[in-house]
Protein backbone atom coordinates (compact mmCIF):
# COMPACT_ATOMS: atom_id res chain seq x y z
CA UNK A 1 0.00 0.00 0.00
CA UNK A 2 3.30 2.40 0.95
CA UNK A 3 4.36 1.98 -2.60
CA UNK A 4 0.83 2.70 -4.66
CA UNK A 5 0.68 5.86 -2.10
CA UNK A 6 3.98 6.95 -3.05
CA UNK A 7 3.21 7.01 -6.87
CA UNK A 8 -0.30 8.35 -6.44
CA UNK A 9 1.82 10.75 -4.58
CA UNK A 10 3.83 11.78 -7.43
CA UNK A 11 1.11 11.52 -9.70
CA UNK A 12 -1.00 14.60 -8.02
CA UNK A 13 2.60 16.08 -7.67
CA UNK A 14 2.85 16.06 -11.23
CA UNK A 15 -0.81 17.27 -12.56
CA UNK A 16 -0.26 20.00 -9.34
CA UNK A 17 3.14 21.16 -10.73
CA UNK A 18 1.66 21.25 -13.95
CA UNK A 19 -1.42 23.53 -12.87
CA UNK A 20 1.41 25.46 -11.48
CA UNK A 21 3.19 25.85 -14.62
CA UNK A 22 0.34 26.65 -16.66
CA UNK A 23 -1.20 28.88 -14.42
CA UNK A 24 2.32 31.21 -14.23
CA UNK A 25 2.39 31.24 -17.75
CA UNK A 26 -1.21 32.47 -18.34
CA UNK A 27 -1.90 36.33 -17.71
CA UNK A 28 -5.45 35.91 -17.54
CA UNK A 29 -5.98 33.17 -15.02
CA UNK A 30 -9.55 33.43 -13.99
CA UNK A 31 -9.92 33.90 -9.88
CA UNK A 32 -13.54 33.24 -9.86
CA UNK A 33 -14.15 31.66 -6.71
CA UNK A 34 -16.44 33.59 -4.03
CA UNK A 35 -17.09 32.76 -0.47
CA UNK A 36 -20.28 31.44 -0.95
CA UNK A 37 -21.31 29.15 -2.34
CA UNK A 38 -17.66 28.02 -3.11
CA UNK A 39 -15.17 28.71 -0.40
CA UNK A 40 -18.18 27.86 2.38
CA UNK A 41 -18.43 24.72 0.67
CA UNK A 42 -14.78 24.10 0.45
CA UNK A 43 -14.81 24.65 4.19
CA UNK A 44 -17.77 22.49 4.83
CA UNK A 45 -15.78 19.51 2.84
CA UNK A 46 -12.41 19.62 4.53
CA UNK A 47 -14.05 19.61 8.30
CA UNK A 48 -15.93 16.56 6.67
CA UNK A 49 -12.86 14.89 5.23
CA UNK A 50 -10.43 15.66 8.27
CA UNK A 51 -13.43 14.29 10.84
CA UNK A 52 -13.56 10.70 8.25
CA UNK A 53 -9.82 10.28 9.33
CA UNK A 54 -10.27 10.69 12.36
CA UNK A 55 -13.18 8.01 12.36
CA UNK A 56 -11.21 5.67 10.09
CA UNK A 57 -8.57 5.80 13.34
CA UNK A 58 -11.25 4.70 15.35
CA UNK A 59 -12.28 2.29 12.84
CA UNK A 60 -8.61 0.83 12.44
CA UNK A 61 -8.47 0.69 16.32
CA UNK A 62 -11.73 -1.42 16.93
CA UNK A 63 -10.46 -4.00 14.73
CA UNK A 64 -7.16 -4.08 15.81
CA UNK A 65 -8.63 -4.68 19.38
CA UNK A 66 -11.17 -7.29 17.63
CA UNK A 67 -14.30 -5.50 18.64
CA UNK A 68 -16.78 -5.70 14.91
CA UNK A 69 -19.70 -3.89 16.13
CA UNK A 70 -17.37 -1.24 16.94
CA UNK A 71 -15.15 -1.29 14.08
CA UNK A 72 -18.28 -0.78 12.07
CA UNK A 73 -19.96 1.81 13.55
CA UNK A 74 -16.64 3.71 12.94
CA UNK A 75 -16.24 2.60 9.14
CA UNK A 76 -19.69 3.46 8.82
CA UNK A 77 -19.49 6.33 9.67
CA UNK A 78 -16.50 6.83 7.64
CA UNK A 79 -18.32 5.25 4.59
CA UNK A 80 -21.05 8.23 5.17
CA UNK A 81 -18.51 11.07 5.78
CA UNK A 82 -17.27 9.88 2.27
CA UNK A 83 -19.97 10.30 0.62
CA UNK A 84 -20.84 13.29 1.95
CA UNK A 85 -17.65 14.84 0.57
CA UNK A 86 -18.65 12.99 -2.59
CA UNK A 87 -21.91 15.04 -2.87
CA UNK A 88 -20.63 18.26 -2.03
CA UNK A 89 -18.53 18.05 -4.53
CA UNK A 90 -20.38 16.65 -7.49
CA UNK A 91 -22.80 20.04 -5.77
CA UNK A 92 -19.90 22.45 -6.49
CA UNK A 93 -18.66 20.97 -9.58
CA UNK A 94 -22.78 21.54 -10.91
CA UNK A 95 -23.12 25.14 -9.85
CA UNK A 96 -19.36 25.43 -11.94
CA UNK A 97 -20.87 24.14 -14.76
CA UNK A 98 -24.15 26.01 -14.45
CA UNK A 99 -21.90 29.24 -14.81
CA UNK A 100 -20.59 27.76 -17.84
CA UNK A 101 -17.44 26.17 -17.00
CA UNK A 102 -16.63 23.29 -19.72
CA UNK A 103 -13.32 21.25 -19.77
CA UNK A 104 -11.74 23.83 -22.37
CA UNK A 105 -14.06 27.08 -22.24
CA UNK A 106 -15.35 29.25 -19.27
CA UNK A 107 -16.89 32.81 -19.73
CA UNK A 108 -13.75 34.87 -17.50
CA UNK A 109 -10.54 33.70 -19.33
CA UNK A 110 -7.80 31.59 -19.72
CA UNK A 111 -9.56 27.95 -21.03
CA UNK A 112 -7.28 26.07 -19.57
CA UNK A 113 -8.95 27.26 -16.12
CA UNK A 114 -11.32 24.00 -16.66
CA UNK A 115 -9.31 21.76 -17.87
CA UNK A 116 -7.33 21.68 -15.09
CA UNK A 117 -9.70 22.26 -12.32
CA UNK A 118 -11.89 19.32 -13.05
CA UNK A 119 -8.95 17.02 -14.05
CA UNK A 120 -7.60 17.38 -10.63
CA UNK A 121 -10.52 18.00 -8.82
CA UNK A 122 -11.89 14.96 -10.68
CA UNK A 123 -8.99 12.78 -9.70
CA UNK A 124 -9.57 13.76 -6.57
CA UNK A 125 -12.94 12.64 -6.55
CA UNK A 126 -12.46 9.31 -7.99
CA UNK A 127 -10.26 8.20 -5.25
CA UNK A 128 -12.83 9.31 -2.76
CA UNK A 129 -15.24 7.62 -4.47
CA UNK A 130 -12.89 4.55 -4.84
CA UNK A 131 -12.29 4.90 -1.42
CA UNK A 132 -16.09 4.96 -0.45
CA UNK A 133 -16.33 1.57 -2.32
CA UNK A 134 -13.40 0.05 -1.03
CA UNK A 135 -14.64 1.01 2.46
CA UNK A 136 -17.67 -1.13 1.75
CA UNK A 137 -15.60 -4.09 0.45
CA UNK A 138 -13.53 -4.02 3.85
CA UNK A 139 -16.47 -3.92 6.09
CA UNK A 140 -18.37 -6.83 4.23
CA UNK A 141 -15.00 -8.85 4.35
CA UNK A 142 -14.03 -7.95 7.79
CA UNK A 143 -18.08 -8.52 9.75
CA UNK A 144 -18.05 -11.92 7.78
CA UNK A 145 -14.66 -12.60 8.96
CA UNK A 146 -12.82 -13.18 5.55
CA UNK A 147 -10.43 -10.17 6.06
CA UNK A 148 -8.81 -9.34 8.85
CA UNK A 149 -8.03 -6.16 10.89
CA UNK A 150 -4.74 -5.86 8.79
CA UNK A 151 -7.19 -5.01 6.00
CA UNK A 152 -9.08 -2.40 7.63
CA UNK A 153 -5.87 -0.60 8.60
CA UNK A 154 -4.46 -0.53 4.97
CA UNK A 155 -7.87 0.83 3.52
CA UNK A 156 -7.11 3.66 6.33
CA UNK A 157 -3.79 4.37 4.64
CA UNK A 158 -5.72 5.22 1.53
CA UNK A 159 -8.23 7.01 3.45
CA UNK A 160 -5.61 8.93 5.04
CA UNK A 161 -3.73 9.81 1.96
CA UNK A 162 -6.53 10.91 0.39
CA UNK A 163 -7.25 13.20 2.82
CA UNK A 164 -3.09 14.56 2.45
CA UNK A 165 -4.32 15.02 -1.17
CA UNK A 166 -6.96 17.64 -0.24
CA UNK A 167 -4.71 19.49 1.67
CA UNK A 168 -2.58 20.38 -1.30
CA UNK A 169 -5.69 20.70 -3.77
CA UNK A 170 -7.23 23.35 -1.69
CA UNK A 171 -4.50 25.59 -1.37
CA UNK A 172 -3.46 26.10 -5.15
CA UNK A 173 -6.58 25.14 -6.69
CA UNK A 174 -9.41 26.99 -4.34
CA UNK A 175 -7.41 29.77 -2.83
CA UNK A 176 -5.34 30.96 -4.74
CA UNK A 177 -8.14 31.49 -6.92
CA UNK A 178 -10.70 33.34 -4.34
CA UNK A 179 -12.80 36.12 -5.85
CA UNK A 180 -11.27 39.61 -3.94
CA UNK B 1 0.11 -20.18 11.96
CA UNK B 2 -2.54 -19.84 9.63
CA UNK B 3 -2.77 -17.56 6.40
CA UNK B 4 -5.02 -15.23 8.27
CA UNK B 5 -3.35 -15.23 11.51
CA UNK B 6 0.43 -14.32 9.56
CA UNK B 7 -1.93 -11.61 7.40
CA UNK B 8 -2.71 -10.04 10.88
CA UNK B 9 0.80 -10.33 12.33
CA UNK B 10 2.48 -8.74 8.95
CA UNK B 11 0.02 -6.21 8.78
CA UNK B 12 -0.51 -4.72 12.15
CA UNK B 13 2.37 -3.18 13.28
CA UNK B 14 3.78 -0.88 16.09
CA UNK B 15 0.83 1.66 16.54
CA UNK B 16 -0.99 0.37 20.02
CA UNK B 17 -4.23 -0.18 20.25
CA UNK B 18 -5.72 1.85 23.11
CA UNK B 19 -10.00 1.72 22.69
CA UNK B 20 -9.46 5.40 22.92
CA UNK B 21 -7.66 6.03 19.49
CA UNK B 22 -9.90 9.34 18.52
CA UNK B 23 -8.94 10.91 22.25
CA UNK B 24 -5.31 10.11 21.67
CA UNK B 25 -5.51 11.82 18.23
CA UNK B 26 -7.93 15.04 18.60
CA UNK B 27 -4.94 17.38 19.04
CA UNK B 28 -3.82 15.96 15.43
CA UNK B 29 -7.27 16.61 14.05
CA UNK B 30 -7.45 20.21 15.76
CA UNK B 31 -4.17 20.88 14.58
CA UNK B 32 -5.08 20.28 11.50
CA UNK B 33 -8.48 22.27 11.17
CA UNK B 34 -7.08 25.32 12.80
CA UNK B 35 -4.46 24.59 9.66
CA UNK B 36 -7.21 24.93 7.00
CA UNK B 37 -8.66 27.42 8.60
CA UNK B 38 -5.62 29.86 9.14
CA UNK B 39 -4.97 29.11 5.33
CA UNK B 40 -8.62 30.20 4.47
CA UNK B 41 -8.13 33.81 6.82
CA UNK B 42 -4.73 34.31 4.86
CA UNK B 43 -6.28 33.14 1.71
CA UNK B 44 -8.52 36.68 2.41
CA UNK B 45 -5.43 38.86 3.16
CA UNK B 46 -3.86 41.39 0.72
CA UNK B 47 -0.55 39.01 -0.20
CA UNK B 48 0.86 38.89 -3.42
CA UNK B 49 -0.24 35.58 -4.95
CA UNK B 50 3.83 34.50 -4.60
CA UNK B 51 3.90 35.23 -1.19
CA UNK B 52 0.58 33.51 -0.22
CA UNK B 53 1.57 30.34 -2.79
CA UNK B 54 4.83 29.63 -0.95
CA UNK B 55 2.99 29.91 2.51
CA UNK B 56 0.15 28.26 1.99
CA UNK B 57 2.26 25.92 0.68
CA UNK B 58 4.27 25.22 3.97
CA UNK B 59 1.23 25.00 5.65
CA UNK B 60 -0.30 22.44 3.33
CA UNK B 61 3.33 20.61 3.97
CA UNK B 62 3.08 21.16 7.67
CA UNK B 63 -0.55 19.59 7.53
CA UNK B 64 1.06 16.71 5.54
CA UNK B 65 3.17 15.52 7.70
CA UNK B 66 1.30 15.65 10.64
CA UNK B 67 -1.18 13.21 8.42
CA UNK B 68 1.66 11.44 7.38
CA UNK B 69 3.27 10.85 10.56
CA UNK B 70 0.50 10.34 13.32
CA UNK B 71 -2.53 9.40 11.09
CA UNK B 72 -0.93 7.23 8.80
CA UNK B 73 1.38 6.28 11.73
CA UNK B 74 4.92 6.13 10.20
CA UNK B 75 6.40 7.81 12.76
CA UNK B 76 5.66 5.04 14.83
CA UNK B 77 6.99 2.58 12.02
CA UNK B 78 10.70 1.00 11.49
CA UNK B 79 12.96 4.15 10.35
CA UNK B 80 13.81 1.99 7.39
CA UNK B 81 10.20 2.98 6.11
CA UNK B 82 10.80 6.35 6.87
CA UNK B 83 13.82 6.73 5.33
CA UNK B 84 13.15 4.27 2.07
CA UNK B 85 9.80 6.35 1.24
CA UNK B 86 10.38 9.98 2.06
CA UNK B 87 13.30 10.79 0.76
CA UNK B 88 12.75 9.48 -2.61
CA UNK B 89 9.45 10.99 -2.85
CA UNK B 90 10.78 14.45 -2.32
CA UNK B 91 13.57 13.90 -5.18
CA UNK B 92 11.01 13.03 -7.55
CA UNK B 93 8.85 15.54 -7.25
CA UNK B 94 11.97 17.79 -6.89
CA UNK B 95 13.28 16.58 -10.03
CA UNK B 96 10.04 16.53 -11.95
CA UNK B 97 9.54 20.20 -10.96
CA UNK B 98 13.04 20.61 -12.60
CA UNK B 99 12.33 18.88 -16.03
CA UNK B 100 8.82 20.62 -16.12
CA UNK B 101 10.65 24.35 -17.40
CA UNK B 102 11.82 22.17 -20.51
CA UNK B 103 7.93 21.94 -21.73
CA UNK B 104 8.33 25.71 -21.75
CA UNK B 105 11.46 25.55 -24.10
CA UNK B 106 9.86 23.00 -26.18
CA UNK B 107 6.59 25.57 -26.66
CA UNK B 108 9.23 27.36 -28.79
CA UNK B 109 10.76 24.60 -30.55
CA UNK B 110 13.95 25.26 -29.34
CA UNK B 111 14.88 22.36 -27.16
CA UNK B 112 18.65 23.19 -26.76
CA UNK B 113 18.45 27.31 -26.07
CA UNK B 114 19.25 28.86 -22.95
Amino acid sequence: MWLFIISDAVTFGACLMAYGYLRAASTDWPTPFKFYPTILNVIIMTFVLITSSLTMLGAVDAAKLGDKAKASRFLWSTIFLGALFAGLHIREWLGLINEGVRPFHNPWGSPLFGATFFSITGLHLLHVICGVIALIVIWRGYTRGTLTAGHVETTGLYWHFVDLVWMFVVPTIYLLSIQH
Amino acid sequence: MTDKAATDKASITAPSTSGNVIAKYLPVYFTLLAIAGLEIFLAYRNLSTLTLLVILLAMAICGAALAVMYFMHLAEERPSLFLSLIPATIFVLFMMNAIWTDSFRLLHMKPFAH
